[in-house]
């Protein structure tokens, strides 16, 4: 099963290669990765999205969380929780393609931020699924360019995951 | 408060924090540091022949004393050198530090001469490591290496340092820090009652109860707990390749090993308990066999750990405990006290009846030999008796090491050293000079084969410098014998690469090269008497030269992809 995991750690030099190691050593894999530093500037918030039985999670958490740098984790998908992830993409947009792209963008509730007389740039914001709906409905032979960020989350309610 | 430059401050933070003894070896990156030592008399350091003996002797300083063993080397080939010792140290969770030198912070990513990425080659065998990035860094760093490196689950830290990191003309103020915070980093140490009580609970209502203990009983000295609790109870025992020890040898209770080349009692005592202790252990594959479902099958399994991680990684635990092992085991021995149920007398009676059968099969009955050729396992029994079972006793690793821990009866924890998880040959002979060091008046014992020994002999030169008198005791079978005894049962007797005879040194004359005593010991008449002759010399180091049968096996020997209760006996029979 697909898991997001949300940890807070030391915004050190080493701090993410040893959790991105960790992952490669132990043979977890990672489907996205997103880091940042924090409002704290001495923390930064890394999400990864993972995939296995539940054994394989908690084994990755445990080792994750025996990392010195780990302060904190979560496992977003374990509760109620926001999950986004950013899409730029480049599309073919000459001629009658121009309004069909449009009408696209418009269902997606996307925004076109850059055009030229043949290309647009569009930004999409959703959950993983969602920014691969968009591409499939866009069809074949009009992507260009894709730039995901990863995904990203946070749990819903009064639950945080902080100091 | 002292102005001191940052080579002083790491030798100054070392003293700080208790330190008396440093192995290491030279070169440019280090220098500095190297001019800190020689201006100060308070941490000794000894000059090893190359930085893998280094790890290695302060490995065995740190198994056979409880204390972290700290190392000192150079940039580039220096840190690389010593990386087969860290992860020897960290498979086996040894406390260690390991200083490394590094090129000056503005050549760092320059490919510059000796330089590489110690912190990046050494992240998977570590528990955690530091770069050091200013001056005024480092006796804060030193405080939080130790306090890692020793505490919860132990393990190896780096800490790399720049040249630059070290220049005697850059002063800065020198106070080390009392106290240490680390948010991200906090050690279990009790176990949880309500889990205790449940183990103990199940352990109270066993009919076939069962202990497996492991290097985790060792790292907390927990021997005293464990003793204490298996003879309330009145239970049977096993250790772990890396337990032996922590639970007396000698005592009726003791299965002895158990896995791959574990007794026929303890692997089917294992196999056929209701209820499972693990303590301080982690059902390692040498251990459980590959195939894990055919594990225990009809146990309950309690797990004992201080690392979460160790807990239901290869094997489910059904009541997890996470904490120190003897805090655990004196909660549990309260509890016991104060509980109202009690041990199943008549069903552990017929338990122990079962044991005594599978006991008289003697599985570790030496063969008789024929024409005076010596069996391994009669020199390592002769060393035992003449050192009266009292000797630290290294090890390296194959079928030599096998037969250490199967008939050197080890009484007391700590004097068993030898590479369990990483299985690294060559550990053994620098691991003795270590155990040398800390304790000089004491008994140290190498028994290593001749392959093994070849991967460090060049420290007999350390061992004249500074005197050492450990005794080797080679158990030559003129082969890489444990592949040897694969090829044997796997691959048709095809000794690919296994063989050598023609081409092994004389190894009593290489020791006297050295200026070290060297015996030759063919006949088993020669046996004692010769063993005894290498004994008396107290103040030498004998490098023993047994020619044992090169044919011999090592058993019990577990059935490939098979249950615990699945093994060979010797070469015709099996379970
Ligand atoms: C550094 C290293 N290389 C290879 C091995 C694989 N290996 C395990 S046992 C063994 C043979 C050891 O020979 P020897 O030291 O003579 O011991 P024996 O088995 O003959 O008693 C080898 C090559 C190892 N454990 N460590
Ligand atoms: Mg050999």
């Amino acid at each position: 099963m697909r898991h997001i995991i949300s940890v807070l750690m030391e915004n050190e030099p080493g701090a993410l290669s040893r959790v991105v190691g960790l992952f490669s050593q132990r043979n977890y894999n990672i489907d996205s990765l997103t880091v940042a530093p924090t409002e704290d500037q001495s923390l930064s918030r890394l999400t990864v999205t993972t995939s296995g039985d539940d054994a394989r999670i908690e084994q990755i958490t445990k080792h994750l969380n025996k990392i010195i740098d780990v302060v904190k984790l979560v496992d977003l998908t374990e509760g109620a929780h926001i999950e986004r992830e950013l899409m730029l993409i480049k599309v073919k947009a000459a001629g009658a393609q121009r309004a069909e792209v449009k009408r696209s963008v418009d269902i997606f509730r996307g925004q076109i931020v850059d055009v030229t007389s043949n290309v647009f740039t569009i930004q999409l914001t959703g959950t993983g699924d969602k920014l691969d709906a968009f591409i499939t409905a866009l069809g074949d032979n009009v992507v260009l360019e894709v730039a995901r960020s990863g995904v990203s989350g946070i749990s819903r309610g009064e639950k945080t995951l902080a100091l | 408060m002292d102005q001191l430059s940052g080579g002083e401050m790491l030798i100054r933070a070392l003293h700080d924090e208790g330190v008396d003894i440093v192995f290491g070896y030279p070169g440019g990156a280090v220098l500095h540091i190297y001019d800190a030592i020689f201006n100060q008399d308070k941490v000794e350091h000894i000059l090893v022949r190359h930085e893998q003996a280094a790890t290695h002797a302060a490995d065995g300083y740190a198994r056979s004393t409880g204390k972290p063993g700290v190392v000192l080397v150079t940039s580039g080939p220096g840190a690389t050198n010593a990386v087969t010792g860290i992860a020897t140290a960290y498979m086996d969770s040894i406390p260690m530090i390991v200083i490394s030198g590094q090129v000056e912070s503005r050549m760092i990513g320059t490919d510059g001469f000796q330089e590489t990425d110690m912190v990046g080659i050494s992240r998977p065998i570590v528990k955690h490591s530091f770069m050091v990035q200013e001056v005024k860094d480092i006796p804060h760093i030193i405080k939080k290496a130790f306090h890692i490196a020793t505490t919860g689950r132990p393990g190896p830290v780096v800490i790399d340092i720049p040249k630059d990191a070290t220049d005697p003309k850059q002063k800065e103020k020198y106070e080390y820090p009392k106290d240490l915070k680390l948010r991200s980093y906090a050690v279990p140490d009790k176990g949880h009652t309500g889990q205790i009580k449940k183990a103990v609970d199940a352990l109270l209502l066993a009919k076939r109860p069962m202990i497996y203990s492991g290097g985790g009983a060792i790292q907390d000295n927990a021997s005293e707990q464990l003793i204490n609790f298996t003879q309330k109870l009145g239970f049977p025992i096993t250790n772990t390749l890396m337990g032996l020890g922590a639970y007396p040898a000698s005592n009726n209770q003791f299965l002895g090993m158990l896995g791959m080349h574990g007794t026929y009692e303890a692997n089917m005592a294992m196999h056929h308990c209701d209820v499972l202790l693990c303590v301080g252990a982690r059902f390692d594959d040498r251990v459980t066999n590959s195939d894990t479902s055919k594990f225990c099958p009809d146990a309950t399994i309690l797990h004992i750990d201080i690392d979460p991680a160790s807990i239901s990684k290869t094997v489910t635990a059904d009541v997890p405990i996470v904490g120190a092992v003897a805090a655990v085991l004196e909660e549990m021995n309260d509890q016991i006290d104060k509980s109202d149920k009690e041990v199943d007398k008549q069903a552990l009676k017929v338990w122990w009846d079962q044991i005594e059968k599978w006991r008289e099969k003697d599985s570790l009955k030496v063969r008789p030999s024929d024409n005076g050729i010596i069996m391994p396992q009669e020199v390592v029994k002769a060393v035992f008796e003449i050192t009266e079972g009292d000797a630290y006793v290294s090890s390296d690793v194959g079928q030599h090491q096998m037969f250490a821990a199967q008939y050197y009866g080890f009484d007391k924890p700590r004097r068993w050293i030898n590479s369990g998880g990483l299985g690294t040959m060559g550990f053994g002979f620098p691991a003795a000079m270590g155990v040398q060091f800390a304790f000089p008046e004491a008994v140290s014992v190498c028994i290593t084969g001749e392959g093994s020994f070849l991967m460090n002999q060049q420290e007999f030169a350390t061992c004249m410098q500074y005197q050492l008198p450990i005794k080797i005791i080679c158990l030559n079978n003129q082969a890489l014998g444990m592949v040897k005894q694969w090829q044997d049962m796997q691959y048709g007797g095809r000794y690919s690469h296994s063989t050598y005879a023609e081409s092994l040194p004389d190894f009593s004359k290489l020791a006297e090269a050295y200026g070290h005593v060297g015996i030759k010991i063919e006949k088993s008449d020669e046996l004692y008497p010769k063993l005894e002759e290498a004994f008396a010399l107290k103040d030498k180091l004998v490098f023993v030269d047994v020619q044992v049968d090169p044919n011999e096996h090592v058993y019990p020997m577990a059935v490939k992809g098979g249950a615990m209760k699945d093994m060979f006996l010797s070469k015709t029979e099996r379970t």
